[in-house]
């Protein structure tokens, strides 16, 4: 086998026998599943054998004695608030409202309980809503319009495409949560498995495996083979993520609902995604395996590796803050530009806005030309300081020896 | 054809030349000594051997090649700074960098459990690195260095650490690696262990050769002229011996330049002496290096 699929397949099943790796691939399947577990049985309690309460309600205002059914709730009408609060303290109702003398003016309305709330239901809340505004109708306006004024509109906001047809992409916040998820996913892999490449490095310079294996492949094969062994137990961490996510927003879509009903995964999505996660990968891991020679240890490479996450993390944070309503504004075109910003900036922006193709294409021409500076740096790395054991070297000595060698 | 030809490198660090115009050429069927003080250059001058650094000027040649990629599968390297993957296995250790070396993996399989039969730590094969002792590692790098059976050997402080035992045990089979006509390069500060295994030596100090050549033939360019004897009776005057000193139960006697040890030897039997033991004396490699080293500083 060629010299280079053996330390790929080395790697990789170092790798992926790892207790953290192994923790950290299937955590977010398990969080996922179990939030959504978790909410299936929530609701179940919620909605199985709760209590339904009974309502009562003193109308001193008069005229409030129609629609007394809504939905699951009925209201039990009481002539004195002396009568409701004997209903209240024998536990005959769970609790009533005072519908005022002048009611009409003041719009006041006092509710009683015996029970510490965090805040009324919103069941009981819509309820009595609903309540008063069909009885304050009654009689006023037919019964179409009565319920239009209850529900004046169910507004529904329609993106159209440049050919005046209906976008498949149609925004909103459900749009954003999946590549905003996917963004970080995508980071988190890239942190993960060049971490593991950068703490591999690290031991192999502390336990001097560096020079024995030196002196049988070249720091060429040598980097290659780490880099795209680990890269394939990211490739797999991301597949599995990405798998469950694909399940986990079916399953929220149909169990959840609301917002999240909206939550789709494009082709093109997923196709950026892995474009960007290669790449994105690739130049990450070119740039630790250097900081990884260069560093005498796997502390000393760490802390020089935390300086670099920045970049990778901060195009979320400027988007979210400063860009949100403004995405294609300049700076956000200079971090889609950027290579180390380019894969957050990418997916926040797709799901804020569309990204013009020639910027994307830049934006992977860039990458590509970074990956390859990153190697030619990393390899003359490897070959200057795997094997200086000892003092990590500061940064002057760093570019003079690189200029020497 | 020598197995190994260095030509003229050198190698300057900053203002400091570590290795300044050093050349020798190793054949097969020998056992080299590398030889100098700590931070004479043997280790640059062995890592410029394996490419793991440039030399400033001058070339390597393995079997007639240049150094690359390929003439590595032809060298086993001992590094002085010993590493192995704490987590693997001894017999993946022992397969993975053979295979690195271009072994097929079962061929490799096969030989790792020839080898650990050889030294006894065959029933430890499928213990992690981390878990062997000190003195099984040692072994396990060292048998990681000749997996693969390469032509040429460089052993770089082989028997550091090691008690009398294992050492003898490597010993061994580096006579019979040498017996086999693969080269080998042994890298070490110990004096009585070149004396006792190499056929030739370099020593180097300061990045300098001071001393090259047939180690017999070295030795006998700095004897000083003296016969070591053991002997019973009395010693009388012996004409031509300028000094006599006695150690270690054995009495040295120094000639002059006119008088050879066959003569002295006749007298000592015309004086009735019995004589027990009779050898031209040869200083120990260590005091030609003391001495060799002292006079380059």
């Amino acid at each position: 086998m060629n010299k280079t699929l053996l330390i790929v397949r080395h790697e990789f099943l170092n790798l992926v026998k790892r207790k953290g790796f192994i923790i950290w691939l299937v955590a977010f399947p398990v969080i996922g599943f179990s939030a959504i577990g978790i909410y299936m049985i929530v609701q179940g309690i919620g909605t199985g054998d709760r209590d339904i309460p009974i309502i009562g309600y003193v109308d001193e205002f008069g005229g409030f004695s129609e629609y007394t059914t809504q939905g699951e709730l009925v209201f039990i009408s009481f002539d004195t608030i002396e009568e409701a609060t004997d209903a209240l303290l024998a536990e005959e109702i769970d609790e009533y409202f005072v519908i005022p003398a002048d009611y009409l003016v003041r719009g006041v309305v006092d509710r009683y309980v015996l029970e510490k709330e965090l805040d009324i239901p919103s069941e009981t809340r819509s309820a009595m809503i609903s309540f008063l505004q069909s009885n304050l109708l009654e009689g006023q306006t037919s019964l179409e319009i009565t319920e239009r004024v209850k529900s004046p509109m169910l507004l529904s906001s329609i993106r159209l495409d440049e050919s005046g047809n209906y976008a498949e992409d149609q925004g909103g916040v459900a749009s954003f949560i999946v590549p905003t998820i996917f963004a970080f996913l995508l980071v988190m892999a890239i942190a993960s498995s060049s971490g593991y490449l950068l703490q591999g490095l690290g031991e192999e310079k502390e336990n001097r495996v560096m020079e024995v294996l030196l002196s049988s492949v070249s720091p060429q094969q040598l980097l290659t083979g780490k880099v795209l062994g680990l890269g394939a137990g990211g490739l797999l961490q991301v597949l599995v993520w990405l798998g469950s996510l694909t399940i986990l927003s079916q399953l929220a879509s149909n169990i959840i609902g609301g917002v999240l009903a909206g939550i789709q995964l494009s082709g093109n999505i997923l196709l950026l995604g892995m474009v960007y996660f290669i790449l994105g990968y690739l130049l990450f891991a070119v740039i630790q395996a250097g900081m990884g020679a260069v560093g005498a240890n796997a502390k000393d490479s760490q802390q020089m590796v935390v300086a670099l996450m920045l970049p990778a993390i901060l195009p979320f944070y400027i988007f979210i803050f400063f860009l949100r309503d403004n995405p294609d504004h300049v700076v956000g075109t200079v971090l889609t530009l950027i290579p180390v910003t380019a894969p957050m900036s990418v997916f926040v922006r797709l799901g804020l806005s569309e990204i013009p193709l020639w910027e994307l294409l830049v934006s992977i021409g860039l990458m590509i030309a970074g990956i390859v500076g990153g190697i030619f740096l990393a390899a003359k790395a490897f070959r200057v300081f795997l094997l200086m054991y000892g003092k990590t070297p500061g940064p002057r000595e760093i570019i003079r020896y690189l200029r020497e060698s | 054809m020598p197995f190994i030809e260095v030509n003229h490198i050198s190698k300057t660090y900053g203002d400091r030349a570590v290795v300044n115009d050093v050349s020798f050429d190793v054949n097969g069927g020998e056992i080299f000594g590398l030889i100098g003080p700590n931070g004479a250059g043997k280790t640059t001058t062995i890592r410029i051997m394996m490419d793991l650094i440039k030399p400033d000027s001058g070339e390597v040649l393995v079997l007639g090649r240049r150094l690359g990629e390929a003439v590595k599968d032809d060298i086993g390297y001992l590094p002085e700074e010993r590493g192995l993957y704490l987590n693997l296995t001894v017999v993946e250790s022992l397969t993975y960098f053979a295979s690195l070396k271009g072994m097929e993996i079962h061929r490799a399989a096969t030989r790792a459990d020839e080898l650990l039969a050889r030294v006894d730590l065959l029933p430890h094969k499928q213990k992690k690195i981390k878990e062997l002792s000190r003195g099984m590692g040692q072994f396990v790098q060292f048998l990681v260095t000749i997996i693969h059976e390469p032509k040429l050997i460089i052993l770089d402080e082989p028997f550091a650490n090691l008690d009398p035992v294992n050492t003898q045990v490597i010993k061994d089979m580096v006579f019979e690696m040498r017996n086999q006509g693969r080269a080998i390069i042994l890298s070490t500060h110990r004096m009585n262990e070149v004396e006792e295994l190499c056929d030739r030596i370099l020593m180097i100090n300061e990045g300098h050769t001071v001393l090259y050549g047939d180690l017999a033939e070295i030795k006998s360019r700095y004897r000083n002229n003296s016969v070591l004897l053991e002997f019973e009776g009395e010693l009388g005057q012996v004409s031509g011996v300028i000094k006599r000193q006695d150690h270690d139960g054995r009495t040295e006697l120094f000639l002059d330049s006119e008088t050879t040890p066959q003569q002295v030897l006749a007298q000592l039997l015309g004086q009735g002496v019995t004589v027990n033991r009779f050898e031209v004396a040869t200083p120990p490699l260590h005091d030609i290096f003391l001495q060799v080293v002292g006079e380059h500083q």
